[in-house]
């Protein structure tokens, strides 16, 4: 079984960076990592493909500035072959141009399973994988907390308002797996290292036969008119238990007529 | 401004909250409110229209299809043949986001999400969305002449009921999807719960990964009873397992504004906060003096939670 993951890189959401203020869009100068959102997938492929015992994992990205850093950690973790697009004309690009990109360099492979993170942790729009399966034709099953494959066709536990659906749908497909669906690996010593000769397919918007104006800034059919800081809420009153602490509470649940 | 299409949600024949919400706010935006379902019109639409929805077009039984390809299809198809809708909302949702995403392909529109306001400004809609962690906003409009399509987040806006009678319902239909249609919902499974519903509640009692084990979740729960609310969690423990998902508050879980918000052992990163940094009152019991959630909380008792509920919990029992 072939299966694709696509692996966003982000800055470090220990230190998120900053808008830059005359772009209005993040500075992304700084060294990226894998977002932690995407590490649930690449586990999920691995299993799949283990139990599976054939076939292998590709991990795609788009980013900037030729970044592979966030790519070298999917495959450190036991993924095949990495492909990374990477090009300056991509700069700006929203999420519909995102998926764009990411679909046309998906549709190099020849994947069963496509998986992506329900969300990514710097974006967040939730849209990409949804989007990517719209572009490629393909059906899809979004917010899986957990996968098995069945005679070609993949079974989807889908969250939902209530509790979760059980879901069937036909391969090739597109499922975007939610935080906690499996538990990701830590890399071996010799994952690390494996990972550095394992094949990083590079390719530009040109080779996938995409024009440079309908993705990055120029495709963005959205604009920042204004950035400013939130409405702080303030802090109240601060007390330490001395072992009647609980009495405060109970005195402002009263004030607040909640008891 | 002319016509907004709201992306209704029901279960059970009751319209979900954030369908009502958009609503509510469409109606002040525009003149014409329609909304689209995919599913039966007529159960829904004494309620819609009680919200300002002239129209509901229904695309009928999915038949165990997903919203996504089925609706996205539907309305692109209608806009096709000459439906102008100015702008679509959906809420962000499971459903929601799948129909907008894939819409936005089918009309090559690009979609703003996360929206907690939108105003109208020269005609057109503009979002304002939360960036980093809720610290600062950003407004975003549109450069295209696209149809306009907005994510909004739950509780971003009041309901309110308009006084208008039943919607009218017309048919959306639904054209041969192929193979983006072959998901099949097989079979539904609910959680089961007690109480009120989570983002409905008054109260919200939550718990984070100070509680120390699975078990001491019991004292939310006993908690939130007492209190007549509705138990949550921290991500920090639905990804370890002691809850579920459906419990979750923040960013990736549910929205909640209650008048009174309890995090006992949550730090309060800036993914819980979005979630309930709206609560008339919050209420903090962490042992760390530096947690962040102190920062938000009008009143903080630093302290262990294991010594503070098990007190709380008997002083509000000897009450009842
Ligand atoms: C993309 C993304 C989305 C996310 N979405 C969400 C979301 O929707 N909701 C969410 O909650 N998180 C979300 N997170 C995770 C978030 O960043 C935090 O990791 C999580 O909220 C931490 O949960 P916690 O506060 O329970 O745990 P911790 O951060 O570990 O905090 C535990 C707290 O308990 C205190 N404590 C320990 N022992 C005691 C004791 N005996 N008595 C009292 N206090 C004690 C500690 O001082 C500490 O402050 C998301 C993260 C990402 C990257
Ligand atoms: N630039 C990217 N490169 C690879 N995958 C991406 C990229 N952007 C989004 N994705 C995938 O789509 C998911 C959802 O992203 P988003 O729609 O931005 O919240 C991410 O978690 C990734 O799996």
């Amino acid at each position: 079984m072939d299966i694709v993951v696509c692996v966003k890189q982000i800055p470090d959401p220990a230190d998120p960076g900053e808008l830059n203020p005359e772009t209005k869009t993040l500075k992304r100068d700084m060294k990226l990592i894998m977002d932690e959102s995407d590490s649930y997938g690449v586990e999920m492929a691995l299993q799949l493909r283990d139990a599976a015992g054939e076939g292998e994992v590709t991990l795609v990205s788009m980013a900037p500035h030729e970044e592979v850093n966030g790519l070298r950690s999917g495959l450190a973790m036991g993924a095949d072959k990495a492909i990374l697009v990477s090009d300056e004309a991509l700069a700006g690009s929203d999420a519909l141009g995102t998926a764009k990109v990411l679909a046309a360099a998906i549709g190099r492979t020849q994947a069963d399973l496509v998986l992506a993170a329900t969300e990514s942790s710097d974006g967040y729009t939730g849209t990409v994988p949804e989007q990517i399966a719209e572009l490629m034709g393909l059906p899809s099953v979004t917010f899986a907390k957990e996968i098995k494959t069945e005679d070609g066709e993949v079974l989807v536990k889908r969250q939902t308002e209530a509790g979760y659906d059980e879901v069937r749908c036909p391969m090739p497909a597109v499922v975007s797996v939610t935080a906690g669906v499996v538990e990701p690996r830590y890399p071996s010593f010799k994952g690390i290292m494996a990972a550095k000769s394992k094949p990083m397919d590079q390719v530009s918007v040109s080779d996938l036969g995409i024009q440079a104006d309908k993705v990055g800034w120029a495709g963005a059919g959205q604009e920042i008119t204004d950035v400013s800081p939130a409405p702080e809420r303030e802090a109240g009153e601060i007390i330490t238990d001395e072992g009647e602490g609980h009495q405060n509470i109970v005195a402002l649940l009263e004030e607040l007529r909640i008891v | 401004m002319g016509t907004i299409w709201v992306y209704a949600e029901a279960s059970d024949g009751k319209v979900a909250s954030i369908t009502l919400e958009m609503l509510s706010r469409a109606r002040e935006l525009s003149d014409t409110v329609e909304a689209v379902v995919g599913g039966a019109g007529e159960p829904v639409a004494a309620e819609l229209g009680a919200y300002g929805a002239s129209t509901v077009h229904a695309t009928g039984d999915l038949n165990g299809g997903l919203a996504g390809p089925a609706v996205a299809s539907a309305m692109a198809e209608a806009i096709t043949a000459g439906a102008a809708p100015d702008a679509i909302l959906f809420g962000t949702t499971y459903d929601g986001r799948d129909v907008a995403g894939r819409l936005s392909v089918k009309l090559n529109a690009p979609v703003i999400t996360n929206v907690v306001e939108l105003q109208s400004e020269g005609g057109s809609l503009v979002g304002t969305e939360p960036v980093f962690g809720g610290t600062v906003n950003v407004r975003t409009r549109f450069s295209g002449t696209a149809v306009r399509l907005f994510l909004i987040r739950p509780k971003s806006f009041a309901a309110e009921e308009s006084g208008g009678g039943p919607a009218t319902v017309s048919t959306l239909a639904v054209p041969d999807l192929g193979v983006t249609g072959t998901a099949r919902v097989v079979d539904c499974f609910a959680e089961e719960s007690t109480g009120p519903k989570l983002d409905e509640a008054g109260v919200v009692v939550s718990g984070g990964r100070g509680l120390g084990e699975a078990e001491k979740f019991a004292m939310i729960e006993e908690l939130a009873k007492l209190l007549g609310g509705a138990a949550g969690a921290s991500r920090a423990i639905v990804d370890a397992g002691w809850v579920p998902y459906s419990h979750q508050v923040g960013q990736t879980g549910k929205v909640v504004k209650p008048d009174v918000y309890l995090a006992c052992g949550i730090s309060g990163a800036t993914q819980h906060m979005v979630g309930m940094k709206g609560s008339k009152t919050i209420i903090a019991i962490n042992k760390d003096a530096e947690a962040p959630i102190f920062g938000v909380a009008d009143l903080g008792i630093v302290g262990d939670v294991h010594k503070v509920l098990p007190k709380l919990i008997e002083a509000l029992q000897a009450r009842s």
